[in-house]
């Protein structure tokens, strides 16, 4: 327990000092909110009352692949490649209780980026309607699935690569997860595609539970629960703990 | 039963083989030292020894424990210091300590080892701007902070720091005087003579010598004499003149491989003043290590100027 504690208190401090990794988990969400809910540049769907509707479960998305995915990415791959995981390997905490750690920092980090990103949605005018159940169990699956890709390139590339790797997807599932702009508002192709990503499943499941309080579809709930499982599993077969 | 034994391990990374069948002990209250040039197979078999590498035959026992099977069993009575240092980038010297305290039952102080290695200047600056012997030093205090009984050190004093090269040795006394089992890996020459108990010299993956410091002198060519003049001597004529063999080292360095008796030392004296020879200095000796460890690996061990293997530059280059 003692370990467990020092670690989750040490991955948290670590995540909530890095410059660069606070500007994409809460800087550009923020941004992405005020600035859009303001000049409502892009189109919304029409089941929207207001811009806020659509773009607070949009953001939230932003926020929660931004720490489960690129944070989580990033430093784990600088950990490895530093030989951090590898020294931690001889020490008391173990293996259970490094991830334990880890999943306590990124649920602490959502918890402020989502707390944030409600108070300001309010401020803006946004009203939450809907079913917190249905969101709280949507935000879990899909950090456990964000996190799993997170670690999937933590465990396989190198830092180098993942920096990029990690920004680029964050940039593309922006425009095609239904963050900024619902997906309907895709080519056809590309919004089938977009389905089958994690990220557009969680703002649709954000969206139906606190945006406009309508029925989640089926496909939601399948893409999130497959990503949840399927991700970590291949991450925890491919992790290489030693570069 | 030796704290740490090791029995015909090898290790092979496909086709190579890095470590091939190598046996020794280490015991509590001992330095026992691992020297061997770079890619002799030192850091293979440390890191089978740490419970890092599952070994391709052979066994491996640590405080009766199977490092790679039982880690968990053995994470509290060992302590590692590895060559990369392995701390978070961005974390100071004080919050690694402070973490590093919370994973332990009964750590050191927090002070005290600050105070040990000498690391007060450093506490408020990242891992990855302290220089590589503050790096190297703090990778030390961390190493000792769960109290181990045994300590795997892997070149801790390569691209030191004198103040980390002083803390090092102060580090391992300290530790042996409480009854700990060092194992060290080295290729510097000088620190295997001045810290270990018992010495192994690895070369291609098989130990060469195992004993204690006078146990390989004394296996080896034993004492001789060294003295510099003007290079270009006739070394067979020399070697003639006084019954035992001559080299010429380096240029206008000169070893005479046998114990210097003061009829030697006479008839050297006039076979150089025949030759109107000006001598700079003559040396009597017993030969060092490093004559022990050329003559039994047939190569000189590196200098001591490597590069420290921090960061990820070098690691790419590996």
């Amino acid at each position: 327990m003692k370990p467990y504690l020092a670690q989750a208190r040490a991955e948290i401090r670590l995540a909530l000092t890095q410059g660069e990794s606070l500007l994409v988990t809460i800087g550009i969400p923020v941004i992405v909110l005020v600035g859009l809910s303001l000049t409502k540049a892009l189109p919304l769907p029409k089941t929207a009352h207001s811009a806020t509707d659509f773009l607070v479960p949009g953001t939230m998305t932003l926020a929660i692949m931004a720490t489960g995915m690129v944070s989580t990415s990033i430093a784990t791959g600088v950990e490895r490649s530093y030989g951090v995981l590898k020294r931690l390997g001889t020490t008391p905490l173990g293996r259970s209780a490094l991830l334990l750690a880890k999943i306590t920092s990124i649920l602490v980090v959502e918890m402020i980026q989502l707390a944030v990103l409600a108070i300001i949605g309010v401020l803006l005018g946004w009203h939450p309607v809907g079913n917190y159940l249905y969101f709280i169990v949507a935000v879990i699956l899909a950090t456990s699935g964000f996190s799993g890709i997170g670690l999937l390139m933590a465990g396989t590339m190198k830092s180098e690569v993942i920096i990029g790797a990690a920004n680029g997807i964050y940039l593309v599932l922006l425009f095609i997860g239904g963050i900024i702009m619902p997906i309907s508002a895709l080519p056809s192709a590309l919004e089938t595609f977009a389905r089958l990503l994690p990220a557009a499943a969680l703002s649709e499941a954000l969206y139906q539970s606190v945006g406009v309080g309508g029925n989640i579809p089926v496909w939601v709930w399948l893409n999130l629960v497959i990503w949840a499982i399927a991700a970590p599993v291949i991450a925890s077969k491919t992790f290489k703990w030693d570069q | 039963m030796a704290t740490i034994e090791v029995n015909d391990l090898y290790i092979a990374y496909g086709e190579k083989i890095a470590v091939g069948g190598v046996s020794f002990q280490a015991n509590s209250g001992e330095v026992t030292t691992i020297l061997g040039p770079n890619g002799a197979g030192k850091t293979s078999t440390v890191e089978s020894v740490e419970g890092y590498k599952k070994p391709s035959r052979g066994s491996v026992n640590v405080l009766g424990f199977d490092p790679y099977r039982d880690l968990p069993k053995l994470t509290s009575s060992i302590g590692v210091m590895l060559q990369n240092g392995g701390i978070y980038p961005r974390m100071t010297p004080l919050q690694a300590l402070h973490l590093f305290h919370g994973y332990y039952k009964n750590p050191l102080r927090i002070d005290y080892l600050i105070e040990l290695t000498n690391l007060q200047g450093t506490l408020k600056t990242p891992f990855r701007r302290l220089s590589g012997g503050e790096k190297q030093r703090l990778s030390l205090a961390l190493a000792i902070i769960g109290s181990p009984k045994v300590v795997f050190l892997d070149e801790p004093t390569a691209g030191i720091d004198p103040e980390g090269r002083l803390a090092v040795r102060e580090v391992i006394r300290n530790l042996k005087s409480q009854g700990c089992c060092v194992l060290l890996t080295t290729h510097e020459l000088d620190e295997a003579q001045r810290l270990s108990d018992r010495i192994l010299i690895l070369d291609n993956g098989k130990i060469v010598a195992d004993g204690s410091l006078d146990d390989l002198m004394s296996a080896s060519r034993g004492d001789n004499i060294r003295f510099s003049a003007p290079s270009g001597i006739n070394l067979s004529e020399l070697s003639r003149a006084l019954d035992a063999i001559v080299s010429e080292e380096r240029a206008g360095e000169y070893l005479v491989s046998t114990p210097a008796t003061p009829d030697l030392v006479a008839r050297l004296t006039s076979f150089l003043a025949g030759k109107n020879i000006i001598v700079g200095d003559i040396r009597a000796g017993r030969s060092s290590l490093e004559d022990v460890f050329f003559a039994l690996t047939g190569k000189p061990i590196e200098s001591e100027s490597q590069p420290t293997s921090f960061g990820r530059k070098s690691r790419r280059s590996r």
